[in-house]
């Protein structure tokens, strides 16, 4: 790892935290949700930007996370962190389970059999309505939302507990992409035959990806349902897929920063749109031909093709 | 009412579901055929199929014509446009990305949200139905041997419409024009003749660009054609394309991606099956159960139930 | 025969079918250690067939494959290259978007327990024998064909194998990029097994210590080059096909 690298990543997680200091209550708000959002993102482009698995059906780890907090929190009464735990857990399991079956198909049809698993998931979640809320959801007791002395409602501490998720995830993913392992990765996206018959168990690593990803979307999904109190089956749809493919692809499909960019200009984007038209969805469609048309390098994919050869 | 014409009600439900879905899937596995690629916004030219035979069979209305009238004019006009939009949308976006299959598939989610949200913005978000030509009510007899021997008599909710029987004719007559029109027409043999090998097509000074963006848009006219088939019943709405993308994407694929008896059988399954589940269990248990299956067909045979292993 | 200790391969009444087609029909090989082995045979005579089934990017209708006193038959590709088998594709296969030094590195780092200096050493040390050393930082893709080629090779260096399965490595070189790869060649087979399969004539009666001659998915003939070079079957084989 170059010291430029390291440089820049902890300059954002360094501007990250001043922010918290300065932007107005209103951006403020919308930068804890944007680093929780980045960090799905950031689980998605493990599997899409680094490996090459093009999932459809990434909000299901992240509904995991999101529902296996939530669920022992709302039923039960089981603390914050516990619950945490307990939602990145059931997202690490599901990715595993989905990995051995998914696995075994590749490019269009492993995008198929993860649109439909997800679907699947989502009607799972409607279906059980008595016990998931179906639909409507349901709001975390505020009393349960607290980790020791820190309460999560309260927007200062959210910020922060967001920002230190963010910031492990982007680390992580940093150190994931330098290390063998991660090279390895990049091998498979780029020529899967090759790297079998350097020795790699490609079967093998493709899980390991898919699990790993899928624990960070689920970590994402955990933390939001733990910080902002609430957990519903939009965030299950297939809508939620194609936002973290969207934000990947924008932000820039296999960059360790592409992630937060992509998440963070589309958020505010849509946020833009709905204040003028509630066909706001609009947007991410026009954004999403535009890219594959004519930047599918994304924004930090296109920073890298032109400034940064190194950037990772 | 007894077991017996409850079936036989949920049976006929089924086959109008399944001929609707049988055209709107040929269309999407004539495209994957020919093309190779798989088109996400299938189910959105579906809608835009309903929603134009909404905006034609108004005007047609203003200008004081009858609702048969209208109905015909929306059912030639509807395809006509949706095609038109769907080639436009090949030269312009698919032709570009050099219809590199993930590409594609990222591109025509994008196309999706455009279709879907531009028909919020114009259409709103309301369902509108329209007038069909002919609707008389159809009771059914039902039998049964009772204590006087054989009887024929007319269960009360036992019927169905002149206009759901039509579509399910006209389903049938399309499907086989469009098999004559594949296997015997000169532009139909183009088609397979490109679906083979687009290398060697071209070499045979085959118009391999304009057959795709014919292609496309006559897949993109199946399924409009299908929403305006649907629209008597269903009313048009601007979301009413997702749950037939997916039903679509199932029959496809259960009938083996590209082949297009394969996928009039599958739909035929899939639509009566969906109308005699759903007399069993919620229609959330039956679609999930159905997603699931195709998922794992997909894993384990990915040539589908009725495809044929090799190519 | 796979229990001398001097073999390293060999295989027992291998073949295989193409639906109904026989591309390979009951072949007994064997490879001893130490030698540069070329494999011959005109065009369609199954030699890709046969050493696909070797590295396992293909499974035998029958028969049976061992390496190294180890049955290999049903065992996936890379466990295979685990075991110390390398191959280099006949199409170049490298990872066109990745760096020269990136490429052998994904090679070299495979191998447990190296350490990252000892990685560094060992690319560069492959990147120099087949005289890429200076373009170590260009991107894979960017190189000439005969430089990919090359780049292969230094990638199946860089796996240290102890045994190496050259497909057609000559193919689409220019004269003097030929003339290095003899060289490399030689140098190498003081310290591995190659297995070489080959078009080019003059590169295997050079090379070779040992030929055999695969047509219509048979051995037709095995022994030194001069024995080839005399035997009237191969003459008879490759006439019309190929200025041996």
């Amino acid at each position: 790892m170059t010291r430029k690298d390291l440089t820049l990543h902890l300059g954002l997680v360094a501007l990250l935290f001043a922010l918290h200091f300065i932007l107005p209550a209103y951006h403020h708000g919308i930068f804890a949700r944007v680093m929780v959002l980045a960090v799905y993102a950031i689980g998605y482009n493990i599997a899409f930007g680094y490996t090459g698995l093009l999932s459809l059906g990434h909000a299901m780890f992240f509904a995991a996370g999101m529902y296996g907090m939530g669920l022992v929190s709302y039923h039960f009464g089981v603390p914050a962190l516990p619950a945490w735990v307990i939602g990145v857990a059931c997202a690490a399991a599901l990715a595993f389970v989905v990995g051995l079956l998914a696995l075994r198909t590749q490019d269009v049809s492993f995008m198929i059999v993860t649109l439909m698993f997800a679907q699947a998931a989502y009607l799972i979640i409607l279906y059980f309505s008595e016990v998931t809320r179906g639909d409507d959801g349901f709001v975390i007791p505020g009393a349960l939302r607290a980790i020791g002395p820190f309460d999560l409602s309260d927007e200062g501490t959210r910020y922060i507990v967001a920002w230190i998720l963010f910031s492990v995830a982007l680390l992580f993913s940093l150190w994931l992409v330098r290390h063998p392992f991660g090279r390895v990765l990049v091998a498979l996206r780029e020529n899967e035959e090759r790297a079998r018959l350097l020795g790699y168990d490609t079967g093998r690593r493709k899980l390991a990806s898919l699990v790993i990803s899928g624990t960070i979307s689920g970590a994402a999904g955990a933390a939001y349902a733990g910080l902002f109190g609430y957990v519903g089956g939009s965030f299950a749809g297939v809508q939620y897929s194609i936002f973290a493919l969207l934000w990947v692809l924008l932000g820039g499909a296999g960059t360790v920063l592409g992630p937060f960019v992509g998440a963070l200009f589309m958020f505010y984007l849509i946020d833009l749109a709905t204040e003028v038209t509630e066909a706001y969805m609009l947007i991410a469609g026009v954004v999403l031909v535009l890219l594959t048309l004519f930047a599918p390098q994304g924004i930090v994919g296109e920073i890298r093709r032109r400034l940064w050869k190194d950037l990772p | 009412m007894d077991f017996g014409p409850y079936l036989m009600l949920a049976m006929l439900e089924g086959a109008v579901l399944a001929a609707v879905l049988a055209l709107m899937a040929s269309g999407l596995s004539l495209v994957f055929g020919v093309m190779r690629v798989v088109n996400v916004a299938h189910g959105e030219f579906y809608m835009l199929g309903a929603v134009m035979a909404w905006v034609v069979t108004q005007f047609l209305a203003g200008l004081g014509g009858g609702a048969a009238v209208n109905f015909i004019a929306a059912a030639v006009l509807a395809p006509l446009i949706v095609g038109a939009i769907a080639a436009a949308a090949d030269v312009t976006i698919l032709k570009r990305l050099d219809y590199d299959p993930e590409r594609v598939i990222v591109a025509t989610i994008g196309l999706l949200y455009v279709i879907q949200q531009a028909t919020l913005m114009g259409y709103g978000p309301d369902a509108k139905p329209v007038v069909a030509p002919f609707n008389q009510r159809l009771a059914l007899p039902w039998f049964e041997f009772g204590e006087d021997g054989f009887q024929m008599y007319y269960p009360w909710g036992l019927s169905t419409t002149s206009y759901k029987l039509f579509v399910i004719v006209a389903a049938v007559v399309l499907l086989f024009a469009l098999r004559l029109f594949m296997t015997r027409s000169r532009a139909g043999l183009i088609m397979r003749a490109t679906q083979l090998d687009r290398d060697m097509a071209t070499a045979f000074g085959i118009p391999v660009e304009k057959v795709y963006a014919l292609v496309f848009g006559a897949g993109a006219a199946l399924a409009a054609l299908a929403g305006v088939l649907i629209v008597p019943i269903q009313q048009a709405h601007y979301l009413m394309g997702g749950d037939a993308l997916l039903l679509s994407f199932i029959v496809v694929i259960i009938g083996g991606l590209g082949s297009l008896a394969g996928t009039v059988v599958a739909a035929v399954i899939i639509g009566m099956s969906d109308g005699i589940i759903s007399v069993f269990f919620t229609p959330t248990l039956a679609k999930i159960i159905a997603t699931l299956a195709v998922a794992l067909v997909l894993v384990f045979r990915p040539q589908g139930l009725f495809g044929v292993k090799t190519r | 025969m796979k229990h001398e200790p001097d073999v390293i391969l060999s295989t027992e009444g291998l073949g295989k079918s193409f639906d109904g087609l026989r591309a390979n029909n009951a072949i007994d090989f064997t490879l001893r250690k130490n030698r540069v082995h070329a494999l011959i045979g005109p065009n369609g005579a199954g030699k890709t067939t046969f050493v696909s089934m070797l590295i396992g990017r293909l499974a035998p209708t029958d028969g049976a494959i061992w390496f190294d006193g180890q049955n290999v038959t049903e065992m996936p590709a890379h466990r295979r290259v685990a075991l110390g088998m390398g191959y280099t594709f006949q199409i170049t296969s490298v990872f066109s978007r990745l760096s020269c030094h990136e490429n052998v590195a994904l090679a070299a780092r495979r191998k447990a327990g190296r350490g990252k200096g000892e990685v560094e050493a060992v690319v560069a040390d492959a990147l120099a024998r087949v005289g890429l050393g200076e373009r170590a930082g260009e991107v894979a893709g960017d190189l000439s064909y005969g430089h990919q080629r090359l780049l292969e090779i230094a990638m199946g260096l860089a796996s240290a194998p102890r045994l190496l399965i050259l497909d057609e490595p000559t193919q689409g070189l220019a004269e003097s990029e030929i003339a290095a790869f003899k060289a490399l060649i030689r140098a190498l087979s003081a310290e591995t097994t190659i297995l070489l399969i080959e078009h080019n004539m003059s590169v295997v009666m050079e090379l070779a210590d040992e030929i055999t001659v695969l047509n219509f998915g048979e051995i037709l003939a095995h022994g030194t080059a001069a024995e080839i070079h005399a035997n009237p079957a191969v003459q008879a084989a490759y006439l019309g096909t190929e200025t041996a």
